[in-house]
């Protein structure tokens, strides 16, 4: 038997919204998501959260937890006072959908500006080689799980919405760092598109996505700071300039004329005119006279409820996408003495 | 009732969708002010201090145990006394002219654009933003992308400075072994040492010598020496606001130190010589 502690969830949608007081059994061992739960079981039937694994593996339970970007199922009830309030409210970042829901598809844009990894030519899926040595910065990265807290928390975006077209957040910072670091991405200018496209120079280092990452990747340290270094080397250092005109590395690798434009540039519908914006155009199902979606299975193409942004088919009927994946850009790495590829392996898999 | 809920639709103020209305600026309860606080309370009055002893002109060498402050390091005006120029005295003896004027404007350069000060003043005396989550002092926001923000970039060039001036630091500590034309060593010495490898420290914990050393390559398995200095520097990396923190301590303590000395508020505790 658990004891009846006082919660304040916010309630609402785009269309306004207001902090809602209820008191909720809390037992032991319990985290703020299975509160959700409950409040969902016992009072609030319709109150909107995203959830998945509770693991914290999956990312969806994104929210503030008085005050503090969290993640719902790694935040235990035993770490507040028996008499505290707890005050829950959707992302403050992103437009709300409802309750606690938000509309992060302004991370999924930014994610598709983003070129892929991309190896070296001739170099076919299956002849990877590379060792742990090299691929280790980029792994560390890799254990992002999405939950965008940190693109939440990035005072850059949340407090001036003006930057969401120029800056693409620390999420995509890691992923640049990610690339660039990693042994078998032949891309030579994603120093530039860091700078001129995601907006790395907005970045004021104050480390909050750091302080908030679930995953304890070390955001700034390891990422952002090593990427904004490596953007120096490119753009501000008069000597690595001046070596590079001198051992003519210059001519070997161009300066990202021929980069992916971001969004503020254009590679996603801003490309095809459109104004950047974060809001979902009108893809939804059928709906039905009163305005509302059967939730019966039997009249739907897929199994399951319909998504409220509609259902996607697969494959994508041609002229769908926006997105124009560019050609990457290959040519030799400014890496301090030499700029091949060859030692360190994946020439052994051929 | 065998509907859903109904489909988002275009929010009422146009092409963005608002953002939930919460109307508390931020729904922090815990001290998120105390971190600040205690930043813009430290660096203020450290900067205070240095302040202050950089134009007093005086007491910032003992004779007798040959202790030079780092603040007057390398002294170089017509002012410094007997023993304390090692590099010759170029400059007039002018009141604005701090003693190591080559010296102190690439220190304050170094700390200036150093990645830790630069989150710790930006946080505590720009309040940009104050603490995580909660909001910005400022209605616009260009970060570090146009002047004269855009000159943090030049960090790598004051860490070279810096370099050389721990090259001096550590000369000056060196030589105040030697008191009259004998070795002496007394808690002087133990301070100046202490301040010296604290500063070494601090100076190779550097996120731009984190990246000189090795942080720059792609291969590391084709620079194994080069991996092996960036992983050492990446271990005191880790520690750099700490190593910040304590520098800033070390110095101020050697610097009080020596002006006490020379003020006869107490008398070196001396274990040789």
């Amino acid at each position: 038997m658990g004891t009846k502690r006082h919660f304040r969830v916010w309630r609402g949608d785009s269309a306004g919204g207001d902090i809602e007081d209820f008191d909720v059994e809390v037992n032991e061992g319990e985290v703020v998501l299975d509160i959700i739960h409950r409040l969902q079981a016992t009072q609030t039937p319709d109150l909107a959260c995203r959830w998945n694994c509770k693991a914290g593996k999956c990312g969806s339970c994104s929210m503030e937890i008085n005050g503090k970007p969290r993640l719902g199922c790694m935040t235990r009830m035993s770490t507040f006072e028996e008499d505290e309030t707890v005050t829950i409210t959707p992302l403050r970042t992103f437009p709300v959908i409802r309750d606690l829901v938000t509309d992060v598809s302004f991370n999924y844009d930014k994610a598709r500006e983003t070129p892929a990894f991309a190896p070296p030519p001739g170099v076919a899926p299956g002849d990877y080689r590379m060792q742990q040595v090299d691929v280790e910065r980029s792994q560390e990265f890799r254990k992002c799980i999405e939950c965008f807290l940190c693109q939440n928390t990035c005072h850059v975006v949340r407090d001036h919405e003006e930057n969401k077209a120029a800056f693409s957040g620390p999420r995509y910072f890691i992923r640049a760092a990610e690339l660039d670091m990693h042994p078998l991405d032949d891309r030579t200018d994603r120093k530039e598109y860091a700078q001129s496209h995601q907006g790395m120079g907005l970045c004021n280092i104050t480390k909050c996505c750091t302080e908030v990452c679930p995953e304890h990747i070390k955001i700034t340290d390891n990422a952002i700071i090593p990427m904004k270094e490596r953007v120096v080397d490119r753009r501000y250092d008069p000597l690595v300039w001046l070596g590079r005109k001198i051992f003519r590395r210059d001519q070997l690798d161009g300066d990202g004329e021929n980069m992916a434009p971001s969004s503020s540039v254009g590679v996603t519908d801003v490309a095809k005119g459109a104004p950047f914006t974060t809001n979902r155009g009108p893809e939804g199902p059928e709906v039905r006279e009163d305005g509302r979606m059967d939730v019966t299975e039997v009249t739907l193409p897929t199994q399951g409820g319909p998504s409220p942004f509609g259902d996607q088919q697969f494959p994508l009927p041609s002229g769908r996408v926006a997105y124009q994946p560019p050609a990457p850009q290959y040519g030799v790495h400014d890496d301090g003495q030499d700029g091949d590829h060859g030692t360190d392996g994946h020439h052994q898999g051929h | 009732m065998t509907t859903t809920a109904t489909k988002p639709g275009v929010g009422p103020s146009g092409p963005h969708n608002p953002r939930a209305a919460i109307t508390a600026k931020t729904l922090r309860t815990d001290r998120w002010w105390l971190a600040p606080l205690i930043t813009f309370v430290g660096l203020g009055a450290w900067v205070t201090y240095a302040t202050v002893r950089v134009f007093m002109h005086d007491y910032y060498f003992v004779e007798a145990y040959h202790y030079l402050t780092p603040f007057y390091s390398p002294c170089l005006t017509d002012r410094c006394v007997e023993g304390s120029a090692l590099f010759g005295t170029p400059l007039p003896s002018w009141w604005i002219l701090p003693e190591a004027a080559f010296t102190l404007p690439f220190l304050l350069l170094f700390r200036l654009t150093c990645y830790y000060y630069r989150k710790a003043y930006y946080r505590a005396f720009w309040l940009s933003p104050p603490a995580c989550a909660v909001p910005d002092g400022h209605a616009k926001y260009t970060g570090e992308t146009r002047f004269p923000l855009i000159f943090q970039n030049a960090h790598r060039y004051a860490f070279y400075a810096a370099m050389v001036i721990s090259l001096i630091n550590t000369y000056d500590a060196i030589i105040a072994f030697r008191s009259g034309d004998s070795f002496g060593f007394g808690l002087g010495n133990i301070i100046l040492v202490g301040n010296v490898v604290m500063l070494w420290l601090y100076t190779l914990s550097c996120h731009s010598c984190r990246h000189i050393a090795g942080g720059r390559l792609k291969h590391f398995s084709k620079h194994p020496v080069r991996y092996r200095i960036w992983t050492f520097v990446s271990k005191l990396n880790v520690r750099h606001m700490q190593l910040a923190w304590i520098t800033l301590g070390t110095l101020a303590l050697t610097d009080f130190y020596i002006m006490a000395l020379e003020l006869g508020w107490f008398s070196d505790l001396r274990f040789v010589g």
